[in-house]
């Protein structure tokens, strides 16, 4: 236990291996721990962005599905509207075809009808006139009864 | 018990404690001492081999290990030695970050050889005191001191390092003029200048043993402890020549020792490392 020359061997090889150690060791493997950190640290930041990302997308997937079901049902709303206003269309023009064909008959009818009425009126006097000339035989005045039987068959 | 049969107890101990010293004696010139009072004879001009020898045999065990971890250095995924380095890696470099405050490049590389070489150093201590003497007896060789750290030529050797370190970076970090100021203004001061001037020389009387201390107190902490714990050893060894039953008996003791000592090397290589890093952070402190 003598204190010698051992002292400064031990002091020198101490200093040597503190050079050595930061030369050799510290510097390469703090380094290296450094950059794992790093990368660990934008590897999370990455997942993270990623994952908002992710999240972000459905969000406006969502909403895109959501406006296109809108717009589908607003479409099919107006096509309905539409062919509604289409039957009623119709329908309207049906009817007015309809009342115009019935009032054209109408008209017609009632045309053939005064047509065979002053026939019948016609054929009525003439009728009459020769019936009451065939019955009476006499000297009737005709002009005197003309006027009756006209009266008459104008009542018919 | 290792050697001749007819050793003393006390023999036996100073065998073990006596180092395989090199050095000038002044009448057989440099040779090996080949007892204790040789080798006291030979005084400062002498070389303990073993104590040096497994000392830089270990820093260069420790070197080549963590040589190795720092050139596989990735940035992938570490595994094996690697891991285990960069976690030692992290544990001293937390400790730095938590007690030096200024800013050196020197301290962490500085604060992990001591941590890992002080800690080898005493690990040798867990080895069973006979072994290597009794192997080196047969090539020869008569003292063999294996654990470095039981040697107050290395504990102080390194523990003057870090005095010079301390010194270096006080006078860097504040000035000569600023280091003396520290060493002589405080911690009594007064504005009276004669008053002053009385209590420069208190002041420094106080400061400088306050500074010789952090050397010493560092030095001879980790020598005591690890002397105190290798004589333990060496006594439990005695126990293997005194018949069967105690020494089956001194053989639980040294298993129960040698675990309670792995607490002690590991904590004694902390201690160390941590003085000396709140030491040096001391001395960047510019008041």
């Amino acid at each position: 236990m003598n204190i010698n020359l051992t002292l400064f061997g031990q002091l020198i090889s101490f200093l040597f291996f503190i050079w050595f150690c930061k030369k050799f060791v510290w510097t390469a493997i703090i380094h290296s721990m450094e950059e794992r950190q790093k990368k660990i640290a934008d590897g999370l930041d990455a997942a993270d962005r990623a994952s908002r990302d992710l999240e972000l997308a459905q969000e406006k997937a969502t909403e895109q599905l959501k406006e296109a079901k809108q717009e589908a049902s607003s479409i099919i709303e107006q096509a309905n509207k539409r062919a509604n206003q289409i039957v009623d269309e119709a329908k309207e023009q049906a009817r007015a075809e309809g009342d115009r064909l019935k009032v054209a008959a109408q008209a017609e009818i009632e045309q053939e009808m005064n047509r065979a009425k002053e026939e019948l009126r016609n054929s009525v006097a003439a009728l009459a006139l020769a019936g009451a000339e065939k019955v009476l035989k006499a000297n009737i005045d005709e002009s005197a009864n003309r006027a009756l039987v006209d009266d008459l068959a104008a009542q018919l | 018990m290792a050697g001749d049969t007819q050793q003393t107890g006390t023999e036996y101990i100073q065998h073990h404690l006596t180092n395989l010293t090199y050095g000038q004696h002044p009448e057989n010139g440099w040779s090996f001492a080949h007892n204790a009072q040789e080798a006291a004879e030979m005084g400062f001009m002498a070389v303990n081999v073993d104590s040096l020898g497994w000392s830089i045999g270990l820093g260069l065990l420790f070197a080549f290990l963590f040589r190795c971890a720092a050139k596989r250095a990735t940035t992938g995924i570490p595994s094996g030695w690697q891991n285990f380095a960069e976690m030692m890696v992290e544990f001293v470099d937390g400790t730095v970050k938590d007690s030096f405050h200024g800013r050196n490049p020197w301290i962490a590389p500085m604060a992990l050889t001591i941590f890992v070489w002080v800690f080898l150093m005493n690990l040798m201590d867990l080895i069973p005191v006979d072994i290597i003497p009794w192997l080196m007896s047969l090539g020869g060789v008569h003292f063999q001191k294996i654990v470095p750290s039981t040697d107050p030529n290395i504990t102080l050797g390194m523990a003057l390092a870090v005095f010079g370190m301390i010194l270096y970076y006080s006078i860097k970090v504040k000035g000569i003029g600023g280091f003396v100021g520290e060493l002589t203004l405080q911690p009594f001061g007064a504005k009276n200048p004669v008053v002053q001037a009385i209590f420069v020389p208190i002041n420094l009387a106080l400061e400088l043993v306050g500074l010789l201390a952090k050397p010493f107190s560092l030095g001879l902490r980790l020598f005591g402890n690890m002397y105190a714990g290798e004589m333990i050893f060496i006594l439990i060894a005695m126990m293997y020549s005194a018949g069967w039953v105690l020494g089956t008996f001194g053989g639980a003791l040294q298993l129960g020792w040698a675990i309670f000592h792995i607490l002690i090397i590991t904590l004694q290589a902390f201690i160390f490392m941590v003085l000396t890093i709140v030491y040096l952070s001391m001395a960047h402190e510019d008041h």
